[in-house]
């Protein structure tokens, strides 16, 4: 694994990672040979439409894979030891515990029945070992921490608005002092205004409590706002990683330009449509060679035939052969 | 570009839905309340001419969405159709000739369109219950028209599929051409692109921008996403708790917003790259409050950072701030 930020070892190390689905007999890979390094603290987005392998890379990391998923190639490392993630009860007291998830909807993901104290000191109780009262203590601490008032932990969830729910989300995944925190769309249900609070928020509780932040989103400019770096994923792919700064200046694959071109910004004062053209890639027909080539403005005879690697380039990494000229420093990440 | 006679005008329209009361709150005689979804609002969209409609989730965007298309019924106010009082026309035979001008697209594409009829059915049901044809000829043709102008091509390769088979911006093209196929003057998009991926929004958005620049098309674009607004739109037209704050030119609007409300609005939608005049007001505290209880006076006062006391007292009216922008804001002036 190379990673441009290689002076201290990773908290978290993917490394060749591949998931695959069955269905209906036939076997879909969902993600293919994704390798990447979290620092401890760090946030990273994981950016890409529909079917390009961000929740299966985010789900697979904290062991939540559904049962006809599949991991046939590679590892996760976490503080430099293997993570079980195909086997659901061994990975349980690092579930939560060292990482956890806040999903998006947050109204499915509350019990409607429990008021929403007793659902923050659940897994105080069941991971930490906390008597009732220690666990509804820390749910109170937690409460605190996340901005609701205390006298609100007896609301069930459908009294509270969709920012408060997915302020209980964040108080039950931080209950276990967890290092890595991931944000499945964290805010993609909520309003502009609502969604500028709970990022806020996020980055607040990063900082005071040194998280590693994984932000899954389709949407590049949350990544922008918080993020230090973001990883794009293209048909189970990341085609390019690097700094936010770095990829918004300069964005080395033509899919992450045209992803960047078609999001309007009006502070680039540029009032114009830019379609990309072509559908999303069907996973069942993956396209061969590098997956984004039929709807790639700058697609060469080799980018129908051959995958390109993910190789480093400059600080950050692109798989794209537009870039391969330059190998000079280049380190394969894969064979 | 918009000329100057307007297709749509809405006076004062107002919806409110009321609150059932229960046995107790009669008996006690509480009065009867009543949710306030749109509070009285004036807006007209000219023939040709792009407007946003932006708000956030319970604004009443879509309510207003609903009454220009006649599938909710004002409880005060005028809507004008080419200056017509459209306000109290009821009854599908009524209604026809302006079905026949004024189309819907809805949100979701996975829900407006039937699972169980192809695509030539969705695209052919407008056209057949308009009567808008004679025969099959004519039918197939201008359904193959209104899918090859809502960019499914060739047309022919589209007509026996069904919703399933199509990807979310294949059917999110379905339902423009069901709104297109019976030439429309006026298109109401309720958040035609909301649920599509990134690298398909443009599309979409380049297909209705074409509607306009080839058949002078209107089109209210109901949006909670003020760059998407100033991209499409000439005109933006901001939203709160059903009723409008500001109004002007889209650039005028998202460059040189003058309602605090817009000013949040603007700094809470992340932004790559610069975001210059950010924070200069403190970020919005609180959530909108419920439309069954409308704040007194201004509306905003309760979380607006720049509250002083005549703002708790009146409402303050739409102040012309700029050639064509107004705003509702008592420090507008």
């Amino acid at each position: 694994m190379t990673n441009s930020s290689q002076d201290k070892a990773p908290l978290l190390d993917v490394n060749c990672l591949s998931v695959d689905y069955g269905l209906k007999g036939v076997s879909l890979r969902a993600i293919d040979r994704v390798s990447f390094a979290l620092q401890a603290g760090e946030a990273v987005g994981l950016v890409g439409e529909s079917g390009s392998g961000k929740t299966t890379t985010a789900m697979a990391i904290a062991g939540l894979l559904s049962p006809n998923a599949r991991v046939s190639s590679g590892e996760v490392r976490y503080r430099g030891s293997r993570l079980p993630i195909d086997d659901d009860a061994a990975m349980r007291p690092h579930r939560w515990c060292e990482t956890s998830v806040v999903f998006q909807g947050a109204m499915n993901a509350l019990n409607p029945v429990h008021r929403i104290i007793k659902q923050i000191a659940e897994p105080c109780m069941l991971k930490l070992g906390m008597s009732r009262g220690e666990a509804t203590a820390r749910a109170r601490e937690l409460l605190g921490l996340v901005g609701i008032p205390t006298d609100r932990g007896s609301a069930y969830p459908h009294e509270l608005s969709g920012g408060m729910r997915q302020r209980v989300m964040i108080a039950m995944a931080l209950a276990c002092r967890p290092s890595i925190v991931i944000g499945d769309e964290p805010t993609t249900a909520l309003d502009v205004i609502t969604q500028a609070q709970i990022l806020k928020l996020l980055g607040e509780l990063r900082s005071r409590l040194s998280l590693a932040l994984i932000l899954i989103t389709h949407d590049l400019s949350v990544v922008a706002e918080c993020c230090d770096r973001v990883m794009i994923m293209y048909a189970g792919r990341i085609v390019e990683d690097g700094t936010v700064a770095e990829i918004f200046a300069q964005p080395k694959h033509p899919y992450t330009r045209l992803l960047i071109e078609s999001i309007p910004n009006p502070a680039s004062g540029k009032k114009m449509i830019r379609p990309i053209p072509g559908d999303p890639p069907n996973l069942v027909n993956r396209p061969s060679g590098c997956a984004f080539h039929p709807r790639c403005p700058s697609a060469m005879g080799v980018c129908g035939t051959e995958v390109p690697s993910l190789d480093q380039f400059g600080r950050g990494r692109v798989a794209c052969h537009l870039h391969r000229s330059s190998r000079g420093d280049k380190v394969a990440v894969h064979a | 570009m918009p000329d100057t006679a307007d297709i749509l005008r809405l006076e004062s329209l107002q919806v409110h839905f009321p609150i059932q009361r229960g046995l107790f709150d009669r008996v006690l005689g509480r009065p009867a309340g009543a949710v306030r979804a749109v509070d009285g609002i004036d807006l007209n969209i000219g023939r040709g001419e792009i407007v946003a409609l932006v708000g956030e989730s319970g604004s009443g965007k879509t309510t207003v969405g609903r009454v220009i298309t006649k599938l909710a019924q004002p409880t005060g106010g005028r809507l004008l159709f080419e200056g017509r009082n459209m306000t109290a026309e009821r009854g599908s035979s009524a209604l026809r000739p302006y079905r026949h001008r004024v189309q819907m697209i809805f949100q979701d594409a996975y829900q407006a369109l039937n699972p169980r009829h192809t695509v030539f059915d969705i695209v052919a049901e407008p056209l057949r219950s308009l009567r808008l044809v004679d025969n099959v000829t004519q039918l197939a043709e201008r359904v193959s028209k209104a899918l090859a102008a809502a960019g499914l091509n060739p047309a022919g390769d589209f007509f026996s599929r069904f919703p399933h088979e199509l990807s979310g911006g294949q059917r999110q093209r379905v339902v423009i051409a069901g709104a297109l196929a019976v030439k429309p003057e006026l298109i109401i998009a309720d958040e035609p692109v909301s649920m599509l991926d990134v690298s398909i929004r443009a599309q979409i958005l380049q297909v209705l921008v074409d509607l306009r620049d080839k058949h002078n098309m209107a089109l209210l674009f109901i949006t909670h996403d003020l760059p998407l607004a100033w991209l499409i739109a000439d005109r933006i037209a901001v939203l709160y708790l059903g009723k409008l704050v500001e109004i002007g030119s889209a650039d005028e609007i998202t460059f040189n917003p003058r309602h605090p409300y817009t000013v949040a609005l603007r700094n809470a939608t992340p932004q790559i790259g610069g975001n210059a005049g950010r924070a200069v007001l403190p970020a919005l505290q609180g959530e909108v409050p419920s439309a069954a209880r409308v704040p007194k006076g201004c509306r905003f006062h309760p979380r607006c950072p720049l509250t002083f006391d005549r703002c708790k007292k009146e409402e303050p009216p739409p102040i012309e701030v700029g050639p064509q922008h107004l705003s509702a804001c008592w420090l507008a002036k």
